[in-house]
């Protein structure tokens, strides 16, 4: 099997295999669960069964339906926060690196503070001031996550913008818009989707702990992290509840770090040390 | 090199300052009114009216904010609005209590991470190495309470040896709190080895492929004094950058894990007050945590500086 012209190591392959089973449930998700999200159908912490393969949670509610539909949460966010922060980050970061002078400065300098807090504690800063909302959550996450793209970006930018081929752009007259669109953005390209794949774990995980804390996506909503918050009291009796959504989002981020790897990998070979950046 | 030092702690005396007016303006200037949120939709215009000259919210934002920062720098951090204490002192004992958690933790994580990083470099290719790889990849790719809640079921519930609650209180020995603090100590040394492990190993690898130990192979010498006196000196920076990044990362794990196991420190008392909305709270824990964010960046940059002797000259 072969993905972009290279073939693909076994790691790389599981890695595939799990992001695509995670996609499809994602996107699937309410044609395959078998009960409704909020429909209670058993006993508390109900073992699992052949109605229930994976038991009941913390209010009798099927632990697969809630971890299907929690994909569709948990998945979604992420992705969107991923999205908006690469829009927000790549903007800024080559506007940065094409413009230079005070406006690289001045951008640089807040991204310096802001990456001078950490980004959990920042997150918990802004939801304890606005409280929690998806949409709030969304931007928060994006915002905060967009100081690291613009580093990369940045730094992307300001080796390319030293090449003939966008000096030759400048001395056609051609604007910032369509420098950073057609000459610095298709370049950058390679190091920025592997970078996608890692924000998109970090993102996944920060939204999943926020949950976990309780200031993230609100019940009656499934999410992941929340169902490992709602299921914890069952840990000390023994029972694997919180221990479902906790290994759902384990084998997202693994499988999606397997694939950043190998991308990694077959990025670093044309140029070599390229690859640190 | 004491200027350079004396430089770089200036820096980073500025940074804390531009932090704490980042905290200030993100909880005090953005739309959003605490008095409304406090008091809810029943209250009467009266009421926000008295309660918002109370919290001196009628005054101009930058009077506020110098007042903040003078009070902070006295040690008062104002009162809680949930149940208004004096937040200094359910801050301090609490922030104790993290500390432990935290220089427990990194007392087992750093001497473990980057023995065990330099080792993996030295066998790069070998079957440890690679096994070592994908364990750490999984270690860092998964979240803290996964690995806390593993703990439990194992250490606490199959083997009952350690309590699943890390209850600590005043007076305390110190043996007992040890003990009690094992679980929540151990998950973070586990997330914390795992990322030290792999950010040493390709600190120390990419050192390996630089002419001069090249060099040093071609003079003949042995594999382990090549290492030892060509390229670990020459890590030791990228390390100690490494060290401070994963002690810095410790610190933001300590408010999951605390979480996890109902420890009663800085970050549960600060998830607690973001879900209250209890601003000034979120405030004084929010400065204390970047403070030392902050504080050990910098110690990490001086460092580097002191064991770097080509860092000590200004360009």
């Amino acid at each position: 099997m072969t993905l972009f012209g290279h073939r693909l190591p076994l790691f790389a392959k599981v890695g595939l295999a799990i992001v695509a089973i995670n996609l499809l449930v994602a996107i699937f998700g309410p044609w395959l669960a078998p009960y409704d999200q909020s429909q209670s159908v058993g006993d508390t912490w109900a073992p699992s069964s052949a109605q229930m393969w994976l038991g009941g949670d913390q209010i009798g509610r099927d632990m697969l339906t809630r971890l299907i539909y929690g994909a569709r949460m948990t998945i979604g966010i992420a992705a969107a926060t991923t999205a908006l922060s690469f829009l927000i980050g790549i903007t800024l970061g080559f506007t940065a690196a094409v413009l230079g002078k005070w406006v690289d400065v001045a951008l640089s300098r807040v991204v310096d503070v802001m990456l001078s807090i950490p980004q959990l504690i920042f997150a918990l800063i802004i939801l304890g001031v606005f409280g929690s909302s998806i949409p709030v959550l969304i931007i928060t996450i994006a915002v905060l996550d967009s100081t690291r793209v613009f580093r990369l970006a940045r730094a992307l930018g300001m080796n390319l913008t030293v090449l003939e081929f966008v000096e030759a752009a400048r001395l056609r007259g051609e604007g910032l818009w369509w420098v950073i669109r057609r000459e610095i953005l298709p370049n950058a390209a390679a190091p920025l989707i592997s970078e996608f794949g890692l924000r998109f774990c970090f993102n996944f995980l920060f939204v999943a702990a926020l949950s976990f804390l309780g200031i993230g996506v609100q019940p009656p909503y499934a999410d992941w992290g929340g169902m490992v918050r709602d299921n914890a009291p069952a840990i000390n009796f023994g029972l694997w509840a919180p221990l479902y959504p906790a290994l759902a989002i384990a084998t997202l981020t693994v499988g999606v770090n397997l694939l950043v790897d190998w991308l990694l990998s077959i990025d670093a070979r044309p140029s070599g040390a390229q690859a640190e950046m | 090199m004491p200027r350079l030092i004396a430089t770089r702690a200036g820096l980073g005396a500025i940074t804390l300052l531009a932090v704490s007016a980042l905290i200030f303006i993100c909880t005090q200037i953005l739309p959003g009114d605490v008095a409304s949120a406090v008091l809810g939709p029943q209250a009467t215009p009266e009421n926000l009216r008295v309660f918002r000259q109370e919290l001196g919210l009628d005054q101009p934002a930058y009077i506020r904010y110098f007042n903040w920062l003078f009070g902070v720098l006295h040690g008062d951090f104002g009162r809680s609005l949930t149940n208004e204490r004096n937040i200094i002192e359910e801050l301090w004992p609490r922030f104790l209590n993290t500390l432990f958690l935290a220089s427990y933790a990194a007392v087992l994580a750093v001497p473990l991470g980057v023995g065990l990083g330099i080792l993996s470099a030295l066998r790069e290719g070998r079957f440890s190495d690679r096994f070592s790889n994908i364990v750490t990849l999984v270690a860092i790719s998964v979240p803290e309470f996964f690995v806390g809640y593993i703990l439990i079921i194992v250490l606490a519930i199959d083997f009952p040896w350690f309590p699943s609650l890390a209850t600590v209180f005043e007076g305390m020995g110190a043996a007992e709190r040890l003990y009690v603090a094992t679980l929540p100590a151990l998950t973070l040394v586990l997330v914390v080895t795992a990322h030290m492990l792999r950010m040493t190993r390709s600190s120390v690898l990419s050192i390996m492929s630089t002419p001069y130990v090249e060099m040093a192979f071609l003079k003949g010498l042995t594999r382990t004094r090549v290492i030892a006196r060509h390229a670990l000196p020459n890590a030791a920076g990228p390390i100690i950058s490494v060290v401070a990044l994963d002690l810095a990362y410790l610190i933001v794990g300590v408010v999951v894990v605390e979480n996890v196991f109902v420890y009663p420190g800085v970050g549960q008392y600060m998830v607690d007050a973001v879900s209250k909305r209890d601003v000034p709270v979120v405030q004084a824990c929010g400065l204390i945590f970047a403070a030392v964010f902050v504080g050990l960046n910098t110690v990490a940059d001086i460092a580097s500086i002191i064991v770097n002797p080509r860092l000590r000259h200004p360009r």
